[in-house]
């Protein structure tokens, strides 16, 4: 089975976020594999373990994007390949999609998973844009996948509950907490993971023309979210307390 | 020169910090109460392929280098140094004689049930009547036909309860009216070789400390390991490699210390202010990064020398010697930067100080660590 991982290199938002000047600031940050890719590549190591098959890793950034591909080389994928976008100004969901279609188009991928949602930007869209662009069958947020033949049995979470379906190769799937727990690479595999192959392409290898992949969105400010509050607890008598409470949302809050 | 890990190294550390976050901090006080020994993790870290870290592919091992055994060994012990000795221990004192002495089959035998983590490694020396000076071992070993025959005790061995054998210290006969040390391998299981555990430890409580008794325990001749009469050399020399794994333990538990003390000097507010807002914790903290930072490095440069082939035994007693001092001054001061909280066993800094204590005692106390670097540098 041809199998493929879209992996994002992002904040880990465990870790202190610092924001001037409308950017992130990256020195000091650390970067992490975006975790609900962690569920992704995991899966697809279980998948090419049972199946057969070969897994490849697939990004988008600049060379420090690296380390991130390592990690997953480490893990067990066994390629990976880095598409360099450190010289393009002004990538979205839009360009990201399309630059890593480019790629897929004819790699003739059984499988590819992707994170549900990029913990950083939060979208949700590469994965299934990208299957869009593919033309092939897409299913998010999935908790459970069993292949059988060319047939596939998802379980996926819709809001809490589980909706089970059944579909066909070749597909997308986007990974949900769940699916399964991540794998510690061990210590083998980050040694051998040094050795692996790890392509990288500039967008002129991908025939892609930088204006064509421009941003369709545009970013008008980054900010973090406000500080918490200690909360506030009422006193006294129950329909008093309700009053003060009615006044404060009115008020206060203004939300009503 | 380079400061830098290489991109390995990073990634090791990066997954074991992960590790010991997730899977090693958790139960760390309940254990040092409950003295449970750290089954479940060791379970994991042997899938994870760690048990056999520096040794060849050959016996299971994963030919990793020292920079990387110093890095788990830290990692572990920042989280749980109970686990950290239980690590270091069956690496550096357990598996570590038999990679250095042993024959092909001795190895393919004893080594790779320690990279799999089958059994656990661990090394008696220590007797009642010999610590320090260790030259001073009573116990015997005498050949009679094709075996040898061994009588005494063993006070302070680390793991022994988990092993399958271990390697001893024991005299084997007289040179010129000197003693003759030799080291031999003994299952665990053999008759007459009785392992008792039960002391009660200041610190290091999940970590498993025994007291061994041999009475006429019989194990084949070929169970000796390297030269008959070349027992202290070789345990001096599997020491020295053993101290950069008491070094990390000791940066680990530095760190966890100040990590915790930085944390809480930042929330606990006194005077209207916040602890790290007052100078003196400042610099309190201030001296307590530099000390973690130099022991830290020291740690690398021995762990280095050695990975370079080249002599590392005087590098090896000052890493552990400063690194195991600092780690109790800073354990000390992450407790007074608790105040009284810091008595109390919930914030474990309380831990690391009785954790650390060892570390300036255990393969080779302070003093003995002095007198190793002052014949290094020509006293
Ligand atoms: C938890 C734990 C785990 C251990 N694990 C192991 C193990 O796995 N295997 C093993 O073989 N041993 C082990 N040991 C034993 C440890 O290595 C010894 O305790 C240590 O070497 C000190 O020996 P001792 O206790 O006999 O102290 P002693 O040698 O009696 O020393 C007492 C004091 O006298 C000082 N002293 C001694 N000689 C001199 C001198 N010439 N000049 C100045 N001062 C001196 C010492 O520095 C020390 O302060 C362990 C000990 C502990 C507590
Ligand atoms: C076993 C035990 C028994 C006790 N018994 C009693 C008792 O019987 N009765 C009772 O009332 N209390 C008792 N205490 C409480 C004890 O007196 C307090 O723990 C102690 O006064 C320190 O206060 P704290 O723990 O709140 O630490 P904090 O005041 O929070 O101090 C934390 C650290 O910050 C430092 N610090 C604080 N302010 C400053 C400053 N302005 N400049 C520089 N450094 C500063 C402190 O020196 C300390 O190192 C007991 C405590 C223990 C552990």
């Amino acid at each position: 089975m041809n199998i493929y991982v879209l992996v994002k290199r992002t904040f880990d938002t465990e870790e202190k976020i610092v924001v001037s000047g409308g950017h992130i600031q990256e020195d000091g940050a650390e970067f992490i594999i975006n975790p609900y890719d962690e569920y992704a590549i995991e899966e697809a190591i279980q998948v090419r373990d049972a199946h057969g098959g070969e897994v490849t890793v697939i990004t988008m950034g600049d060379e420090e994007a690296e380390k991130q591909l390592r990690t997953a080389l480490a893990m067990g994928a066994d390629k990976a390949v880095l598409i360099n976008t450190e010289d393009v100004e002004d990538l979205d969901q839009f360009s990201a999609a399309h630059i890593l279609a480019e790629y897929l188009k004819d790699k003739e991928a059984d499988l590819i998973l992707a994170g549900n949602v990029a913990i950083d930007g939060g979208s949700g869209q590469v994965g299934p844009r990208v299957a869009e662009l593919l033309g092939i069958n897409y299913v998010t947020t999935i908790t459970n996948l069993e292949i059988n033949g060319d047939t596939v049995a998802i379980k996926r979470d819709v809001e809490g509950d589980t909706e089970e379906l059944e579909t066909k190769l070749p597909l997308l799937v986007t990974a949900q907490q769940g699916l399964n727990e991540p794998r510690y690479p061990s210590l083998p595999g980050i040694m051998k993971a040094k050795k692996k192959p790890l392509e990288e392409l500039e967008l002129d290898d991908l025939d892609i023309d930088e204006d064509d992949v421009e941003a369709k969105t545009e970013t008008v400010e980054i900010y973090l979210p406000p500080k918490k509050e200690a909360g506030k607890v009422l006193q006294g008598d129950l329909q008093d307390q309700v009053k003060e409470l009615v006044g404060l949302l009115r008020t206060e809050a203004k939300v009503i | 020169m380079n400061f830098d890990l290489t991109q390995e190294h990073q990634m090791l550390k990066n997954m074991m910090r992960d590790f010991a976050n997730e899977k090693v901090a958790p139960g760390a006080i309940e254990r040092d109460k409950t003295k449970q020994f750290p089954t479940e993790i060791f379970k994991e870290l042997s899938d994870m392929g760690m048990m056999g870290l520096p040794f060849d592919e050959d016996y299971g091992g994963a030919g990793a280098d020292t920079i990387s055994f110093a890095i788990v060994t830290e990692e572990l012990s920042r989280a749980c140094a109970s686990t950290g000795i239980t690590y270091s221990a069956h690496i550096s004192l357990g598996g570590a004689p038999l990679h250095l002495f042993g024959t092909e089959e001795q190895k393919k035998k004893y080594l790779t049930p320690i990279c799999t983590g089958e059994s656990f490694g661990a090394f008696g020396l220590t007797e009642p009547n010999a610590g320090s000076d260790a030259g001073g071992t009573q116990t015997t070993a005498k050949l009679e036909g094709d075996e040898w025959v061994i009588n005494g005790s063993k006070v302070y061995i680390t793991n022994a309860s988990h092993a399958k054998h271990l390697a001893i210290t024991a005299i084997t006969g007289t040179d010129n009216g000197k003693k003759e040390i030799s080291a031999i391998i003994v299952p665990t299981d053999a008759e007459g070789f009785t392992i008792i555990d039960n002391y009660e430890k200041m610190g290091l409580n999940a970590s498993n400390t025994t007291e061994l008794v041999f009475e006429n325990v019989r194990v084949p001749k070929e169970n000796l390991l390297g030269v008959q009469g070349n027992g202290f050399k070789q345990f001096l020399t599997t020491l020295d490699g053993g101290r950069i794994g008491i070094g990390a333990m000791a940066v680990g538990i530095a760190q966890a210390a100040f990590d915790k003390a930085l944390r809480y000097s930042k929330e606990r507010k006194q005077f209207g202010k916040s602890l790290s807002e007052f100078q003196i914790t400042q610099f309190k903290l201030a001296d307590m990064a530099l000390k973690i930072e130099l022991a830290r490095t020291m740690v690398y440069k021995a762990a280095w020398l050695k990975d370079q082939g080249r002599a590392f035994g005087k590098e090896a007693a000052m890493c552990k010697l400063y690194a195991s001092e600092i780690a109790m001054e800073v354990a000390d001061e992450a407790i007074q930067i608790h105040g009284g909280y810091g008595y109390m066993k919930e914030y474990e800094v309380e831990r690391f100080m009785r954790d650390a204590k060892l570390l300036e005692i255990g393969e080779g106390t302070s003093e003995v660590q002095r007198m190793v670097i002052a014949r290094h540098v020509g006293c």
